[in-house]
């Protein structure tokens, strides 16, 4: 089969409030993503990171246990006191990570600019 | 006039994209709108996971069969596999338990289905296995 396994690049972006890290995923985000999500995340430095950028927009498919993994890195982010924004995702998708509540710690962007405004000054 | 179109999986991560890929082809075929078209391969990947894993545990010697039945009324869609069923009723995630530990941040597939699809229903029939049933109905197709 197609090697559709995930990728994550970091990048940094500037914004008014401060710089903005920004993981970058392409791929599918399935159970097998757990070491380029969360490993990616782990290389994150929480005490210099304190806004943190999710771009789905080159990912076509994400399985329950994909959300999971996001759940995960949610979860650690609370933690380390890192806020999370998020775009990219296909109308569907924003669907779904509505239906199982994560737009209650994450809001849903459709464009990486009114993202990054989102995380404010 | 009713047809069916039958596949069987390998129980291996990742092939439920194939279940995913027939089950969009059809109901592109029979008309369905994009959005119900990408509810319905959700649903269908769902299943298809949950037959894998806890169906058949991820046995590669054991299949997971996906029958596609069309007629007036919609598509149906049943997974099969070789276990006695979920066991347990749908049920909508916690959240807030999930982001905070407190609950395994998997277990949202059987609530996916349910949502995404018009009918969702899981039959256990020992010793012969258990499967889903998944229907979205041609009411629902686009004008």
């Amino acid at each position: 089969m197609e090697d559709t396994g995930t990728r994550v690049k970091l990048e940094e972006v500037s914004s008014s409030g401060g710089q903005i890290t920004v993981m970058r995923f392409t791929g599918d985000i399935t159970s097998t993503s757990e070491v380029a999500i969360l490993g990616t995340y782990q290389g994150i430095s929480p005490d210099t990171t304190k806004r943190i950028l999710l771009d789905f927009s080159k990912v076509e498919y994400i399985n329950s246990s994909g959300i999971a993994l996001i759940i995960q890195l949610m979860y650690a982010a609370g933690k380390n006191s890192q806020a999370i924004q998020t775009f990219g995702l296909s109308p569907h998708f924003q669907k779904v990570f509505t239906m199982v509540g994560i737009t209650k710690y994450t809001s849903l962007h459709a464009d990486e600019a009114s993202a990054c405004a989102a995380f404010g000054d | 006039m009713s047809s069916n179109i039958e596949l069987r999986l390998p129980s291996r991560l990742g092939y439920e994209k194939v279940a995913m890929s027939t089950a969009a082809s059809v109901a592109k075929i029979m008309g369905f709108a994009s959005e119900r078209v990408e509810d319905l391969k959700t649903a269908v990947a769902e299943a298809c996971i949950n037959a894998m894993e806890h169906g058949n545990k991820l046995d590669e010697s054991l299949t997971v069969g996906v029958i596609l039945s069309m007629d007036s009324d919609g598509l149906e869609v049943k997974v099969l596999d070789a276990g006695s069923g979920p066991g347990t009723s749908v049920h909508a995630p916690n959240i807030d338990r999930k982001i905070h530990g407190e609950e395994p941040s998997r277990g949202m597939g059987m609530f996916l289905i349910q949502s995404l699809v018009d009918k969702a229903e899981w039959v256990s029939s020992p010793p012969s296995g258990s499967y889903v049933r998944l229907v979205i109905l041609v009411d629902k197709v686009k004008d």
